[in-house]
């Protein structure tokens, strides 16, 4: 995903990473903080033990207005939209008439006529392109380029961030409500891509970095870059769109059909929804499945998934977990080796590593309820 | 009396009388990030200049560590292979990856020497 520095688009935040130290990378055409100078390993122990800051600015953030926001959403998308209440998040895919993925979304609906999308960055431009194109004349698509995004993440996120927003100590996991934060009008949802109770925040783009400083500033933050993020999200079995799923991977088949909303089960009106419903009906050819490997070497994303010496899958994601001590990874293998405890082996650098199907997350996740 | 030599790609070769022992400089250990798993070669294998011999693996991603000149691997750290933040903490003494005998002294001394090679990495 490394790109040229020439050409990369920046976010509000990136004269303090600089000012920071961090390393930066080209990321979906953003030049992004792939990890400051603590390191990965001090950034992911930060989120998972006290709290870790992200500029996630080169996300895709939109609203959708009009009455007609909702049935709008609905007719792309194979989650309950119409169920999903004010003041509540849904995370959702853009499916396509085959039933892959187009991207995977977080939804949360501000009033009854007004929908907030947040969408990878990667996929912006083609996702508010899609969703434009699909619109009935009432309803308009507001991108939100001047906003930027925080994430706030780790069991000591909320407790530090409170004296600042006391609102937000009530606010439950998947809801979003408009708050300040030291005095900055703020969106927030209790969400987050760690594993962890947490929040995002999205905020004006010109207020972002003195938000950013003030919670730097809260005791035992770090901020962390994509690298940690990346090990998080891994740990807590999250996928990565691009990697993990894309237009060649089912909600079915990468163990997503929980976003398939009951009401949706019913009629199966959205793209590829005929498609996906006789898939789950006669089960996938292939699943997304969690794999341990034995010894210290990572396997990474492209390796061979091999079951008594046959190819049966690859490696989408892997790396070291620093949890657990030990290489984790995410693939698709073919359907009778999905079951956990399974014996696989994954080729790393011409080697056979034995390696076992293991359930997601590889840690649990630790919501607020 | 040891000398050290660099290569381009970040190594530090030492000579103390017939031995050389290599490792990676700080400043690789710096790019790479944490370190998390090392793979070491084989005692006894005769490698040529420039042959990927060794791996070390960051939280982020894999890279080779080269062997900058021909030889003969003598003897490998196995401490590196047990704690793989040792080259972290101390890249160029007790994070050292392998040694090589039977090295042509030519290619030893058309190596960087320090001032070279801080003029290389100070135009990274």
């Amino acid at each position: 995903m490394t790109e040229s520095i020439a050409d990369l688009r920046v976010t509000p935040l990136d004269a303090l990473h600089r000012a920071l130290g961090a390393r930066m990378v080209g990321f979906a055409g953003y030049a992004m903080p792939v990890s400051y100078p603590a390191g990965i390993l001090a950034e992911h122990r930060a989120c998972r033990e006290g709290a870790a800051l992200f500029d996630v600015s080169h996300m895709g953030q939109a609203e959708l207005r009009g009455p007609d926001a909702a049935p709008a959403l609905t007719r792309l998308v194979p989650g309950d939209i119409l169920g999903l209440r004010p003041g509540r998040q849904r995370y959702t895919l853009l499916t396509n008439a085959s039933g892959g993925i187009r991207d995977d979304l977080m939804v949360a609906r501000l009033a009854e006529d007004r929908l907030f999308l947040i969408v990878n960055a990667a996929c912006k431009a083609a996702d508010f392109a899609h969703i434009s194109a699909n619109l009935p004349p009432a309803v308009t698509l507001a991108e939100q380029p001047g906003r930027a995004l925080l994430a706030f993440q780790g069991p000591k996120a909320l407790a530090l961030l409170t004296p600042l927003a006391p609102a937000l100590a009530s606010l439950p996991f998947m809801a979003v409500g408009e708050c300040a934060i030291a005095g900055i009008p703020c969106l927030v949802s209790r969400s987050g891509y760690t594993g962890e109770d947490g929040v995002e925040i999205s905020l004006p783009a010109a207020s972002a970095e003195d938000l950013a400083r003030t919670l730097l500033a809260l005791p035992g933050v770090l901020p962390a870059g994509l690298g940690a993020r990346d090990v998080l999200r891994l740990e807590a079995g999250l996928c990565l769109y691009g990697q993990d799923i894309d237009e060649t991977t089912t909600p079915v088949a990468a163990g997503l059909a929980w976003t398939i909303g009951k009401r949706r089960r019913e009629n199966w009106d959205f793209p590829g929804g005929a498609a996906i419903r006789d898939e789950l009906a006669a089960g996938p050819a292939q699943r997304r499945v969690g794999l341990r490997l034995e010894g210290r070497a990572p396997a990474r994303a492209g390796a061979v998934i091999l079951a008594e010496g046959r190819e049966v899958g690859r490696v989408t994601s892997g790396g070291f977990s620093p949890t657990l001590a030990a290489p984790i990874a995410m693939g698709y293998v073919a359907a009778a080796f999905a079951q956990p405890g399974t014996a696989l082996a994954i080729v790393v650098r011409e080697r056979a590593l034995p390696a076992r199907v293991t359930p997601l997350p590889f840690i649990p996740h630790h919501y607020a309820s | 009396m040891a000398e050290t030599r660099y290569t381009k790609d970040h190594e530090w070769v030492r000579r103390d009388g017939d031995a050389l022992t290599i490792g990676i400089t700080d400043h690789a250990q710096t790019a790479l990030g944490d370190l998390v798993f090392i793979e070491l070669p084989e005692p006894g294998r005769a490698v040529e200049a420039g042959e990927a011999c060794a791996v070390v693996e960051s939280v982020k991603a894999a890279s080779d560590v080269y062997a900058p000149l021909a030889g003969t691997i003598a003897a490998v750290n196995g401490a590196i292979v047990e704690d793989p933040a040792l080259v972290n903490r101390a890249p160029e003494g007790e994070g050292w990856f392998f040694r090589l005998t039977q090295a042509n002294p030519d290619d030893f001394a058309a190596l960087l020497d320090e001032a070279a090679y801080r003029a290389l990495v100070a135009s990274l």
